[in-house]
């Protein structure tokens, strides 16, 4: 198990190397969600009090699509470089290449959410801070559903043609549940969860979280092999 | 190869038979009228999308487990049959609602789960035509055969709850005695004809995966 980790955090750490000499990826996911943030009040109108209903939904689909964008380049950088045959190589649990990749997009993805949740509340009119706590908790649980079933999609696509096509058309379908929770529960916490509808969003998202968990980390050695 | 085509003639009867029951011997609904003989139709074929759901999931539990390449062929085969079921349901179900709710489409979790099912084994599909290599074919496929049904009861809670919001989504009528046993006939003829289906189009599979491993100019 630890040895599992420790390669894990390996992967995690070299990611996070390349990605911090260049920061390419970053900078341009940022760019892209606030692009996105931009498109949706146009296609909506100056409408503040629309906007501010429709945030939670609004935020989530831009975190989705950034985090797709980021996810292809999750397995890409590696396959073009002929890393991930050598990645298979070393000795181990192959599972720990995607426990790796998670950890790394988790972290992108929680950079781009600290960011992106301020910027749309100035933009949407959207007083997030009082809900802080619930709205963490909201944020944590759909993250990593997105980056657990995305991270495994990525490496499935990473070898097919046309993967940019692929890989959300795979990604989406498998995200709705996530899409549904994230959203639903966002909505009920700017709320104020008057029907008391929070708790079941919560446990879905939850239990999505952990079935996919389980199911994607059983399966994963499947796709790794040539 | 006889028995197949028993098999098939026994289809090609029962399926006949419950569709004569349906259009000509049956009366026509009380509420509904002759619209709702389209549900002789639609229940069957999204059993048998169903059905072959689950007959992907298991097959590819089995491939995953056993490595060979015949797995992959019937799960193949029974996608197919259930893009084909899945799509037909939404059709036949959708020209049903217009005239009975009024609407084309609901946002009913049965028919929304269903919609989504639909989109998930065309990606199936899809990527099985990104490969050239039958091993990583059936890799992929086998992943996306078992992860897709895994998901199902997810997807439906999920959007059970999101439409919970507005409306209750409708709940089927009991039937008289004669509907519910020209319905029972119907599950069984489909089922049959279902079972026929899988059996051609594995065949029909093996004979491409031969084709693909010895090259075009070989093949008899």
């Amino acid at each position: 198990m630890s040895d599992l980790l420790r390669r894990a955090s390996a992967i995690l750490r070299k990611d996070l190397l390349t990605e911090l000499r260049t920061r390419q990826g970053i900078s341009a996911m940022l760019s892209f969600a606030a692009l996105v943030l931009f498109l949706f009040s146009f296609a909506i109108g100056p409408n503040t009090a629309l906007l501010g209903q429709l945030a939670g939904g609004l935020i989530w689909v831009a975190i989705i699509f950034t985090g797709t964008l980021s996810l292809s380049r999750a397995f890409q950088t590696e396959e073009l470089a002929g890393g991930i045959r050598l990645l298979r190589a070393y000795p181990g649990d192959p599972r720990a290449i995607l426990l790796g990749k998670l950890a790394g997009n988790l972290v992108l993805l929680s950079i781009l959410e600290i960011l992106l949740f301020p910027a749309a509340g100035i933009l949407f009119q959207v007083d997030f801070l009082p809900h802080l706590g619930p709205l963490l908790l909201v944020a944590a649980l759909g993250t990593f559903g997105f980056s657990i079933v995305g991270t495994f999609f990525s490496a499935l696509t990473v070898h097919a043609r046309a993967r940019e096509l692929l890989l959300p058309l795979l990604l989406f379908p498998a995200l709705i549940p996530v899409v549904l929770g994230a959203v639903g529960a966002t909505d009920e916490i700017l709320k104020g969860d008057p029907l008391g509808r929070l708790a079941g969003w919560v446990q879905l998202l939850a239990s999505y979280d952990v079935i996919l968990f389980v199911v994607c980390l059983w399966i994963f050695p499947v796709i790794l092999e040539e | 190869m006889k028995g197949q085509k028993t098999l098939g003639l026994v289809s090609l009867v029962g399926v006949g038979a419950c569709t004569i029951f349906a259009l000509f011997v049956l009366p026509p609904d009380r509420l509904q009228g002759e619209v709702q003989r389209l549900l002789y139709i639609h229940v069957p074929i999204a059993w048998v999308a169903m059905l072959s759901f689950f007959m992907v999931f298991l097959m590819s539990l089995l491939y995953v487990v056993q490595r060979k390449l015949k797995w992959d062929l019937m799960a193949l085969a029974a996608v197919e049959i259930g893009v084909l079921c899945t799509a037909l349901t939404l059709v036949l179900g959708s020209i049903w609602a217009k005239p009975t709710w009024g609407v084309w489409w609901e946002w009913d979790p049965r028919i929304t789960t269903t919609a989504i099912l639909l989109i998930v084994y065309i990606g199936y599909l899809i990527v099985r035509s990104m490969s050239d290599d039958p091993d990583q074919r059936a890799r992929w496929a086998s992943v996306i055969g078992i992860i897709g049904f895994v998901q199902v009861p997810v997807v439906y809670l999920s959007v059970f709850w999101w439409r919970s919001l507005h409306q209750p989504p409708s709940s089927p009528r009991s039937m008289a005695s004669a509907f519910g046993t020209v319905m029972l006939l119907s599950f069984v003829a489909y089922t049959v004809a279902f079972t026929y289906l899988m059996i051609r189009r594995y065949r029909l599979a093996q004979k491409e995966l031969a084709i693909e491993m010895r090259g075009p100019e070989e093949a008899p």
